[in-house]
């Protein structure tokens, strides 16, 4: 049962379902699509998520009566829309300490080795369910509930950019560096926000993820040739 | 090209503009002036268009050598600004000469200030934008706020004042004491039961130390949701009033996180939005329920207002 309701007097929430579920996100990306296609007028920006889309508006430009009127019909429509392409996007990572100081605690807190949490962490595919939170920051799911982990009683001050990191049952990317309260397993070093381009993130919503371990000498050789780039 | 010397930097000091549209897909809220109506103001009264970048002061303004002639305006909270130890007045253009310095001290009601210049500064634009978003270090100078010895960009000016519009009436600006912003109901309002809503409206809440241009958190009575309320992670709208687990509200900025987690109470409505910008730790806010409709309205109501005040002295 789709929902389309006023969520401000300067924005709509489209909601598709209520739990987390492939299936709810691959309607919530298909009206994204649909919606960035039409380019509807006073329209300022769309804001995806697990079952929800966000669709903020300029109220001095457009009415938001006309405007849910229009959503309303448009989520009505067939779905004969095409879902966007899905990438497959690797990521390497170098796990453990230093870059990853929590990936022992982890571990412990499982009961597995910091090997078996690295294999079951980089073994299983993730899907990106959409940016948040910070620029290019990924929801990722398909996380193996073995490897789940509280946040931290007191989040970091300063997370370093690239840090790979678990929280609840949810994994992620700290793209930039950013106070975080998840626990880290390790960083990558890829660039993931980049603000001057278009698009200005290396994830995009409806991506799959995979990790890949790395050693530290692949990952100062893979910064270093990521630095030269720019 | 002539250059605007930071000789002080004040306590936050950005190049702002109108806002970074169309990016929430990527995480990146839209940041701009926290105080949209005293920015257009300001760059109307400079000759710009109201979307020219400017700079937003905090709370301390900064001090300013321009380099060349310059016509000038400043708007928002009232920083006494002086100008080679002569008063300088706000909510005016004035005609600034080579070498000469601006010096803003500290604002005493409200909380942000802006200093515009004829023709606006020159900053290459991010993403179609040259506001400063600090938290991802995007836009605006270097992705920061000014520090000693920056030097910006603007084009030399020596002809005339443009026409003045009018200043606009202090309730406009800052809202009142305590500050009234009123609100819609929020995605999740069904979340709280009558009495915590009624305890909502009817208190008043004090703007704390934890307050930014992401948000501002508010003490104050604890509004608590019924039980096993539970949501997942969605998109936010500027000005959501996101109630956190310890009850007390928390105001979303111009640049909030793009999603959150925690129940939205209610959300203010647009035509109260920049009076958040104006909002100082100890200040006193009342969150008052109004319409989708009322809302609106209000807002061609200010918009017209706004109109007005550019015509009356044109």
């Amino acid at each position: 049962m789709v929902t389309v309701r006023f969520a401000s007097d300067h924005s709509i929430r489209v909601a598709f379902g209520e739990g987390i579920s492939p299936d709810c996100h691959r309607e919530v990306r298909r009206f994204w699509a649909l919606l960035s296609a039409e380019n509807i007028g006073g329209v300022l920006s769309l804001h995806p998520a697990y079952n929800s889309l966000l669709v903020s508006f300029d109220p001095r430009v457009t009415r938001g009566p006309e405007l849910l009127e229009t959503l309303q019909a448009l989520v009505r429509l067939p779905d004969r829309f095409p879902l966007p392409e899905s990438r497959l996007v690797e990521i390497p990572v170098c796990y453990g300490n230093p870059m990853g100081p929590d990936l022992e605690q982890v571990a412990e807190l499982a009961g597995l080795t910091a090997e078996k949490v690295v294999a079951l962490h980089s073994g299983a595919e993730y899907l990106v369910y959409f940016l948040g939170f910070s620029p290019g920051f990924p929801y990722l799911g398909g996380m193996p509930e073995e490897i789940s982990a509280p946040r931290l009683a007191a989040p970091r001050r300063q997370v370093p950019a690239g840090s790979v990191a678990i929280g609840g049952k949810q994994t992620g990317i700290y793209p930039v560096s950013s106070p975080g309260g998840w626990q880290l397993i390790g960083r990558t070093p890829r660039t993931l926000f980049f603000p001057g381009q278009r698009p200005p993130t290396l994830l995009q919503m409806g991506d799959r993820v995979r990790f890949v371990p790395i050693s530290p000498g692949d990952y100062e050789r893979l910064k270093s040739r990521e630095e030269a780039i720019g | 090209m002539a250059r605007l010397r930071v000789v002080r930097p004040g306590l936050q000091t950005t190049v702002q503009d109108l806002g970074r549209y169309g990016f929430a897909h990527f995480g990146i809220s839209a940041s701009g002036a926290a105080d949209p109506v005293s920015f257009r103001l300001g760059n109307r009264l400079a000759g710009n268009p109201e979307g020219s970048p400017a700079l937003e002061m905090t709370l301390v303004g900064g001090e300013f050598e321009f380099e060349e002639p310059a016509v000038v305006a400043a708007a928002g909270a009232d920083f006494a600004a002086t100008m080679d130890r002569s008063p300088f007045p706000p909510w005016t253009s004035v005609q600034v000469e080579k070498g000469q310095t601006l010096c803003f001290s500290a604002c005493r009601r409200g909380a942000r200030g802006y200093l515009c210049i004829r023709g606006g500064l020159r900053i290459p634009p991010v993403l179609g934008s040259a506001s400063t978003h600090l938290f991802s270090a995007m836009g605006g100078y270097q992705g920061r706020a000014l520090k000693k010895g920056d030097l910006l960009e603007y084009a030399p000016v020596r002809t005339g004042a443009p026409p003045q519009p009018a200043r606009p009436p202090e309730s406009m600006i800052f809202g009142g004491n305590p500050v009234r912003l009123r609100v819609t109901a929020g995605p999740q309002l069904d979340f709280f039961p009558p009495e915590a809503r009624a305890l909502f409206s009817a208190s008043l809440y004090q703007v704390s130390e934890e307050f930014s241009r992401m948000g501002l958190r508010l003490g104050g009575p604890a509004v608590t949701a019924r039980e096993r309320s539970e949501m997942v992670t969605e998109g936010v709208s500027l000005g959501a009033v996101q109630i956190a687990g310890n009850g007390r509200p928390i105001l979303l900025f111009v640049e909030h996180q793009t999603t959150g987690g925690y129940p939205k109470i209610a959300n203010v409505i647009s035509a109260d939005l920049h009076r958040i910008g104006q909002l100082r730790p100890g200040d006193q806010v009342r969150f008052e329920f109004a319409t989708l409709e009322d809302a609106w309205s209000l807002l061609q109501e200010q918009e017209a207002l706004l109109r007005s005040l550019g015509q009356e002295d044109a």
